[in-house]
């Protein structure tokens, strides 16, 4: 470094013939170092995506893609098919951020909008640790803590008032699609409210100020200006949250019952793909089972590999036009 | 935000002839619309209060369950043998750190790299596309993972630590790659330029300039990557979870780890298994919350220092 300088202190027209031979080459073996790094993260992914589908290769071949809606499930018989699966992580996920999305905007709004100075940093931290404990003590946590309270609290309690609907019905258990319900928000919340928070804070000031002026209350501002400025990023936040909840597998399998079953009551059972992939993938027997898990497995990267594209696709537009407008803020 | 730009407060009254403004018409409507305002406001003051709350609960739970099954032999012993009480967690403490360091020989370099590549070398488009593969990578389950591995490496073979170290850096490469991209981006280009006016190469400039101004970052991306792995339970489930009891601190090896072995104790029947899960659970929220408390600071400093630069 400092012959390099001194070098071209002294002769600054004549730089490249005093350049030594490492000089020439580092910038060969720098590029080429990062590039060769570039392509085999690229070259991993690939194939990943060729590995699952070349284990789950069997199964698609004796199943076809028939199997995704298939509801049999039968290691005896060696009968595999994925329903079950896929409706308990469609209802296990989208009811998870049913409740995570709404209060995930509201969290953003209050990190944006409400929270005086003093306290904006320490909740922002908080909220964004939820998304730093480890999915297998969270479900712990759930076994331990929150299966006996849904079993003696909230499910008789959702029972009494609601049980005319048949999502309420039936006898509480502690273990099933609630819990793992609740688990998924627990982890989605923090993820979706950190977008969101950095997509509202990209709301130009002027907007804002002008919606009052005009004599809006502050939530009339929220709904008429910001909402609608930010609907795309959110909409962003809320798929990358879905994908998040797709693919949980061990929180799930430790609180949802493990059981193959389509029920209309929340109360029941269930199982989802990843949960499935983690409880049974070890001791299964067949190789056809082997297959047909690895094939869960696939499903689950296709709708996780969707989820994400689209989610970053949304969120990078609008916060590249967002920003641009808003002074280049990111 | 600032209230005192607003011009016409919303009270103040309207010169005599001029059309009240609907927003600004007062009455019922107006107490209505404040109440929602209220209402609203509340809302969104309890759903922040209510995620502090859960993160407080769980990780109150975890402290008041867990602190009282820690004792020296959980530090120092291995499981005790079947059906007999105590023991300890050591074998698994041993096996977390020797796969996440196995795991971050792996992915920080490596990361790093593609990190200088997209935010120094490679053209727009390519270095936008390879940062949206990673953010795919990013949200492959985990769990995938775990059956990707299993197919290269375990599939044919045995489980091994270096198995499961693989899967982890595969989970922590996209956040290393990403989060030094986003840093080496901000170092000034007054500083690489001024770097290359001296004649410097762009290698030496990287090496010597860029990179030690963005260490504060950098190392801020490795620990928050390693919080995120040494938590991870799935892919190490079908690549290293048929450990030895003993400490075994051979990689050609399943080795032991702690996601993996609080799994294993929530699904006995036994409480002092339980207790023993809630203790191993208290260690690895502690470790984890404090990686990450730890680079939050650092990524403070690092950016003050850079902003005050």
């Amino acid at each position: 470094m400092s012959v390099s300088a001194s070098t071209a202190a002294a002769a600054p027209g004549a730089l490249s013939a005093h350049r030594g031979l490492a000089d020439r080459l580092g910038d060969r073996a720098l590029i080429g170092l990062t590039w060769l790094a570039s392509a085999a993260g690229m070259l991993l992914i690939a194939l990943l995506v060729y590995k699952v589908f070349d284990q789950a290769g069997a199964s698609l071949s004796r199943f076809g893609l028939g199997f995704v809606g298939s509801r049999t499930w039968n290691p005896v018989s060696d009968e595999f098919g994925a329903g079950d699966f896929v409706f308990g992580t469609a209802v296990s996920s989208f009811a998870a951020l049913l409740i995570a999305a709404p209060t995930s905007i509201a969290i953003a709004l209050f990190l944006t909008e409400l929270s005086p100075g003093r306290i904006r940093r320490p909740v922002t931290t908080l909220v964004e640790l939820l998304a730093a404990i480890p999915s297998v003590v969270l479900g712990l946590w759930g076994i331990i803590v929150l299966a006996p309270f849904v079993n003696n609290t909230l499910e008789p309690a959702l029972h009494s008032a609601l049980g005319w609907i048949p999502l309420f019905s039936g006898s509480p258990s502690p273990f099933g699609l609630i819990p793992a319900i609740l688990i998924l928000t627990i982890m989605t919340v923090p993820i979706v409210a950190s977008v969101s928070r950095e997509i509202f804070q990209t709301v130009p000031t002027e907007l804002k100020e002008g919606a009052l002026a005009l004599g809006c209350t502050r939530w009339e501002m929220v709904r008429m200006v910001m909402l609608p400025y930010a609907r795309p990023g959110i909409v962003g936040a809320v798929i990358l949250g879905l994908g998040r909840a797709l693919g949980e597998a061990i929180a799930v399998t430790m609180v949802i019952g493990d059981t193959a079953s389509i029920h209309a009551s929340l109360f029941a059972p269930a199982d989802t793909l990843a949960s499935r992939v983690a409880s049974e993938y070890q001791s299964a027997t067949t190789p056809l089972q082997i297959s047909s898990l690895a094939y869960l497995a696939a499903i689950l990267l296709v709708l996780a590999l969707l989820a994400n594209a689209l989610a970053r696709l949304i969120v990078g537009r609008s916060t590249r036009r967002l920003g641009a407008s808003a002074g280049g803020r990111r | 935000m600032s209230v005192a730009s607003v011009p016409t407060p919303p009270g103040a009254p309207t010169p005599p002839g001029a059309p009240t403004p609907r927003l600004l018409a007062g009455g019922p409507r107006r107490r209505r619309r404040k109440l929602l305002n209220r209402a609203m406001e509340g809302t969104a003051t309890f759903a922040a209060l209510a995620a502090v709350a859960v993160l407080l609960i769980v990780v109150g739970s975890v402290l008041l369950k867990g602190l009282s099954a820690i004792d020296l032999d959980f530090f120092i012993k291995g499981p005790a043998p079947f059906g007999q009480s105590g023991g300890g967690i050591a074998n698994a403490i041993v096996g977390t750190c020797l796969l996440v360091a196995m795991a971050s020989v792996l992915a920080l370099p490596v990361g790093i790299l593609i990190g200088i590549h997209t935010a120094e070398f490679a053209r727009p488009s390519t270095a936008s596309a390879i940062r949206f593969a990673l953010d795919i990578l990013n949200g492959v389950p985990t769990i995938v993972t775990g059956i990707f591995v299993f197919g290269l490496l375990v599939a044919g073979h045995v489980q091994s630590g270096y198995a499961g170290a693989f899967a982890l850096a595969i989970i922590m490469l996209p956040i290393v790659a990403r989060s030094a991209h986003e840093v080496l981006t901000l170092i000034p280009g007054s500083l690489k330029e001024a770097s290359l006016a001296l004649g410097v190469t762009r290698w030496r400039t990287v090496l010597t300039i860029v990179l030690p101004s963005a260490a504060g970052g950098l190392i801020t991306g490795a620990l928050l990557a390693v919080a995120r792995v040494a938590g991870e339970t799935a892919p190490l489930l079908f690549t290293s979870s048929i450990a030895s009891t003993l400490i075994s601190t051979n990689p050609s090896q399943a080795l032991a780890s702690i996601p993996v072995r609080i799994f294993e104790l929530s699904e006995s029947p036994s409480p002092s298994d339980h207790a023993q899960a809630w203790a191993a659970g208290l260690l690895l929220i502690f470790f984890v919350l404090l990686l990450n408390v730890l680079a939050r600071a650092l990524y403070g400093r690092a950016q003050r220092r850079m902003g005050a630069s």
